[in-house]
């Protein structure tokens, strides 16, 4: 809600500066976002007439005019302007003006001719951003006036940024009433008589939807001149309300907007067809709205329409075949209560909103249809001139105003704030509230013009805000007090995070929503059933919620890349997001699970005088997601991904089941996104992260252990992982532990084979191992390796 | 005798001379080797009158005694110089880099949100999570915004498509953390709704949200981070002692000015809005909103099955991006999610 200062203060005037208007405004609840004055400080300018124009003798552009400005005696002043002309009435800057800008007015000569002023245009004093000539000023304008009283410029626009519950203060009135209630200065509303009908002619109401419609006045007006001019004064209070002057007649139903709160609407009365109806309407109906645009109707919409065919929106905007044009005649004047319920989100639908709906949909006064009418009836009969009707009325059923309890003592309590009924009664008083008061018990009941008094904590609010927040004590509360859980199996996310920034990636968070060609690169999605599209996307790129934090990571890999960084670490823990039919997700059709995501690329240690130059690979993640499990408990499994390199890639396994991925990104994607050579990445659901053992202690030996070593050529093919599962069943009671430390091939090793160096280490728990059990344990292990693995021991 | 004192200094003389360990022991066989100076004197002893024995015994024995000594401490000299000679040898040059993996880093908004988090903690207060995509109901009806609502449109939503290209009517994206709050209320109450006193509900719930909103000062996903405290006497003080207290703790200063103004959400009544003021550095004196908050709306009580008459409660959402920045002095919303590592270095 914009308006002007001086506007305002001629309903309300506190002693209070602007600045202290605007806080107290703001500290009631109508944030003043924003206070620009009208124009900048300039003096010395003043309404002058131009009396002759000549040609400059030496200057093409110039002119050299003779001016009056109220002195008697006519100023020879320079002017460029295209636009200056014998008879303007202009604003002259003085000599000895200030102009903005600190530009000082002197007498001077220009091209040879004296020159004493200037002839202004708004730019030049700062009233508007552009101007193409002179500001030229109604043939009535006093000459000599001040050209700052003249046009009001000693005045602030006051921006106030207003929530949605209260309605009441989108008018001057609304807003000149709250001042009163929290200054407690007198308010002075304009005196508004009805218009006593001059002529019989009416136009038949049928209201036919009496609930979406509670009221519904309308009144003929005949013979107007819709050509007429707009008063300056009207025109300048509209403007700086941030309202384009149109007509006369639409600047008229704009300002008693601002002015009352009521949104009302004129139609050309010459294209009504019949009784005006006011009914809900049908599905498919079709109307041209006033912006031009063609709307399909639907049941739940409120339609004012006449015989023939549907006229407006109602509450939200009129139609185009019925609007006033500069050539309408005879008018059908419109203002009417609407049920907010009937007007909340039907603009929006269609892709819009109205003064007239912003106002209808949070609930008009229903107190003020009437005189709304009769005050635009006033204007338009003083500007446009014509012959009004009678007012026409059809009622329904006004909103209820059940009377709201307020109990002293409950206020005190939510507030945490002594109270007393006296000090309820007078701030209720203030508020121009109506109440009935039984001891610590008061019935308020809420008036025409509040939408948001309905429940007790409703009033406790409004004594809160005339008490002042910042009257109501911060206090430190009190609780019993009690420790918080500490749950030892669940091990803190900070901390997870932590190891990762530890183990030197740094955090990234990246958008969920992420562009349709990472799902299918780094997902392998594409299909519209395994797709999660935003209907409303902001960008192309940020169409689909994200499966994987793959994309991201790389995405991130690739814009440091282009920022000289060589060496990159990242992570992520974020949601991603699948459709799910699983029943126990916390939104049914998708799940939405935690994961934890990293990439590595670059040198495998940063680069110094001591560390070689070998890059980052499988097994420098593997050993970090290893390090991030310490039970170990992890199992790898070849895998195949569309986003990863498919000999380097694993499944992460725990208890059995897939949990995650690590792997090198795919040579495809390397070249996609242009990478010089290709990440490691690893994504593995975060809850599986968070679940850790209590520990349980178990008895230890205290024998020397044995650890023998062992060489074994098995088939280049043969995993590791399969040769540990391989002996883990025939394993002899004593080995503790077989260690692979050393993977070997090329001289002396056969072609497609390799050699294994295991560690096998032995103990007992209650002896210490004879040479002979030792001895017989190794063999053991070698005879399994060769009957299940063909492995040949190595001398 | 002059002659075993001539001997004494021939060998210290020659043991003197000697740096090398092996030189050394083959100098020594020449005084006290088989064939050496003083057993040749100690050989012939017997062949000496029995009354010159025994002097010329005990003085052959002094001098074999000198002689070893001489040679023991010439050992010693030659060991210390060969080990100070190692230890020169193996001198570092200490102010060369160590050699380690570089450290990462959190995010700062994550760092914004661990101290968020145990600030709250240490007031009781324990973390709650939701998710993100979200029913309709939990992000509007459950917290008193019913459809149509204008309210509603003070949140640009995001919505989802069903497979077959229509709109997902009944889910969107969350537009605010507030929908951890009626569903941490409900599931309170399935679990303690039976008892004659509910305990406390005391939840900081941080997370991501989305808006359909992009600028230069708003981003379509951020965070907020929601609080909520429902209990038998939680009043409007106490909420603003409890903000103040968070602020003061936050930034580490009382230089600050905190201020509620009335302000409206549908799920609060009364409601405000928070707005902050430092009295010192490059924001000097502004007041910056960095919160809303207020008393929990009964209606939003009594959707989870609390009765709002015996309880009442108060609720806070921050947005942590914005109090990151301020806490760091960030002058950039975008380069939170910009994953640019020469930013995020800054916080590791």
């Amino acid at each position: 809600m914009k308006f002007s200062e001086s506007w305002l203060r001629s309903f309300v005037n506190p002693a209070l500066s602007s600045a202290e208007l605007s806080h107290s405004l703001t500290m009631a609840g109508l944030e003043v976002e924003d206070m620009t004055p009208v124009a900048p400080a300039f003096t010395s300018v003043i309404v002058a007439q131009v009396l002759s124009v000549s040609k400059h003798p030496d200057a093409d552009r110039l002119n050299v005019c003779q001016v009056d400005i109220g002195s008697g005696t006519p100023q020879q002043i320079v002017c460029g302007a295209p636009n200056v002309a014998a008879g303007l009435k202009v604003p002259c800057a003085l000599p000895g003006a200030k102009l903005p800008g600190d530009f000082k007015i002197k007498i001077a000569k220009v091209r040879g001719i004296e020159s004493s002023g200037m002839l202004c245009s708004a730019k030049e004093l700062g009233i508007t951003e552009e101007a193409s000539g002179l500001l030229t000023l109604p043939a009535d304008a006093p000459v000599g006036t001040d050209i700052r009283n003249y046009l009001a410029l000693d005045d602030t626009i006051f921006e106030i940024k207003l929530t949605p519950n209260r309605a009441d203060c989108l008018s001057l009135q609304g807003i000149a009433r709250e001042v009163g209630a929290i200054t407690g200065a007198t308010v002075s509303l304009p005196a508004i008589t009805p218009v006593a009908a001059q002529i019989d002619e009416v136009r038949a109401l049928a209201l036919k939807a009496g609930d979406a419609c509670p009221l519904y006045c309308g009144r003929s007006i005949k013979d107007v001149n819709a050509r007429a001019a707009t008063p300056e004064w009207m025109r300048r209070h509209l403007e700086r309300s941030g309202l384009r002057s149109i007509s006369a007649l639409v600047d008229i139903t704009n300002y008693v907007m601002l002015e009352l709160g009521q949104p009302l609407h004129a139609f050309d009365d010459s294209k009504l067809a019949g009784a005006v109806q006011v009914r809900m309407a049908e599905e498919g109906e079709r109307l041209r709205l006033l912006n031009g645009q063609e709307i399909t109707l639907a049941s739940d919409m409120l339609l004012i329409a006449d015989e023939q065919k549907p006229l407006a929106l109602a509450g939200i905007m009129g139609g185009e075949e019925s609007a006033v044009t500069l050539d309408t005649r005879h008018l059908f004047l419109e203002s009417a209560f609407f049920a907010p319920s009937v007007i909340a989100g039907r603009a929006r639908r269609f892709g819009f909103s109205s003064d007239a709906s912003h106002r209808f949909e949070r609930g008009v006064d229903f107190g003020i249809t009437q005189t709304a009418m009769e005050r635009a009836t006033q204007f338009i009969l003083e500007i446009c001139g014509g012959s009004a009707g009678p007012v026409q009325i059809a009622q329904g059923t006004l909103p209820a105003r059940p009377p709201v309890r307020l109990r002293t003592a409950r206020a005190a309590k939510v507030l945490g704030l002594p109270l007393d009924s006296a000090k309820v009664a007078g701030i209720l008083r203030g508020l121009a509230l109506e109440f009935t008061q039984d001891g610590e018990t008061f019935m308020v009941t809420p008036p025409s013009w509040r939408f948001d008094m309905e429940i007790e904590e409703d009033l406790i609010e409004e004594i809160a805000r005339l008490i002042g927040y910042d009257n109501i004590p911060a206090v430190a509360p009190q609780a019993a007090l009690q420790m918080l859980p500490q749950p030892e199996q669940e091990r803190p996310t900070a901390r997870i995070r932590q190891f990762m920034a530890d183990r030197g990636y740094q955090e990234v968070i990246n958008f969920a929503f992420v562009d349709t060609a990472w799902e299918a690169d780094f997902a392998g999605k594409t299909g519209d059933n395994e797709l999660i599209r935003l209907a409303n996307p902001i960008a192309s790129q940020m169409a689909v919620m994200r499966s994987s934090l793959f994309g991201g990571l790389v995405d991130n890999l690739v814009t440091n890349i282009k920022r000289q960084q060589n060496r990159v670490r990242l992570f992520e823990l974020g949601r991603v997001f699948a459709r799910s039919d699983d029943h126990n997700q916390a939104v049914a059709g998708y799940s939405q699970p935690w994961h934890l995501a990293g990439l590595a690329f670059g040198q495998a240690l940063p680069e110094t005088w001591s560390s070689g130059k070998r890059s980052v690979d499988f097994y420098d993640l593997k050993g970090d997601l290893e390090a991030l499990f310490p039970s170990c408990s992890l199992r790898f499994e070849k895998a195949s991904h569309p986003a990863l390199h498919p000999g380097r890639s694993a499944h992460i396994l725990f208890q059995g089941n897939p949990v995650g991925l690590l792997g090198e990104l795919h040579p495809k994607w390397v070249q996609k996104y242009d990478l010089p050579a290709a990440p490691v990445l690893f994504e593995i659901d975060f809850s599986v992260l968070k679940a850790q053992a209590v520990p349980a202690f178990a008895e230890f030996s205290k024998f020397p252990a044995v650890t023998r070593d062992l060489a074994v050529i098995v088939d280049q093919e043969v995993h590791w992982q399969a040769i540990i599962d391989g002996l883990q069943t025939t394993l002899p009671r004593l080995v503790t532990g077989i260690h692979l430390f050393d993977v070997y091939t090329g001289k002396g090793i056969p072609e497609n084979k390799k050699s294994l160096a295991l560690r096998v280490v032995m103990q007992d728990t209650q002896r210490t191992l004879l040479d002979s059990e030792v001895d017989a344990a190794l063999q053991n292990i070698a005879s399994e390796l060769e009957n299940k693995f063909a492995a040949q021991l190595r001398a | 005798m002059d002659h075993l004192e001539q001997i004494v200094n021939e060998a210290r003389a020659a043991f003197a001379g000697i740096s090398d360990p092996d030189a050394l022991e083959q100098a020594k066989a020449r005084f006290l080797g088989k064939n050496g100076q003083i057993s040749e004197l100690l050989k012939n002893l017997g062949k000496l009158p029995p009354e010159e024995k025994k002097t010329a015994g005990a003085a052959i024995n002094q001098a074999k005694q000198a002689v070893e000594e001489a040679l023991n401490s010439r050992r010693e000299a030659i060991r210390e110089a060969a080990l100070a000679a190692r230890l020169a040898e193996e001198a570092l040059d200490v102010t060369l880099p160590g050699r380690s993996e570089l450290r990462g880093g959190l995010h700062p908004v994550t760092r914004t949100l661990e101290r968020i988090e145990s600030l709250f903690a240490s007031i009781g207060f324990t973390a709650a999570d939701g998710p993100e995509i979200e029913e309709d109901f939990f992000n509007f009806t459950a917290l008193n915004t019913p459809e149509d609502h204008p309210a509603r449109s003070m949140h640009d939503t995001f919505y989802l498509n069903n497979p077959d290209g229509s709109l997902a009517e009944k889910v969107l994206l969350r537009t605010h953390t507030s929908p951890i709050q009626a569903r941490y209320m409900q599931a309170h109450v399935a679990k303690y709704g039976q008892l004659e006193r509910m305990p406390e509900i005391r939840i900081i719930a941080p997370g991501r949200v989305y808006r359909v909103d992009s600028d230069a000062t708003h981003s379509p996903m951020f965070h907020q981070v929601e609080g909520l405290w429902v209990g038998e006497n939680v009043s409007f003080a106490d909420l603003k002692g409890v903000i103040a207290d968070f602020l003061k703790r936050f930034f580490e200063t009382d230089d600050l000015n905190v201020r509620f103004r009335p302000s409206f959400f549908p799920f609060t009544e009364p409601s405000a809005e928070i707005d902050v003021a430092f009295m010192s550095g490059a924001l000097k004196g502004r007041w910056l909103e960095i919160a809303g908050c207020g008393m929990v709306h009964p209606n939003v009580l009594r959707h989870a099955g609390i009765d709002p008459e015996k309880y009442t409660g108060f609720a806070f959402g921050f947005g942590p991006d914005r109090l990151t920045m301020l806490r760091y002095g960030v002058n950039d919303l975008r380069l939170f999610f910009e994953g640019d590592l020469r930013f995020l270095r800054q916080f590791a």
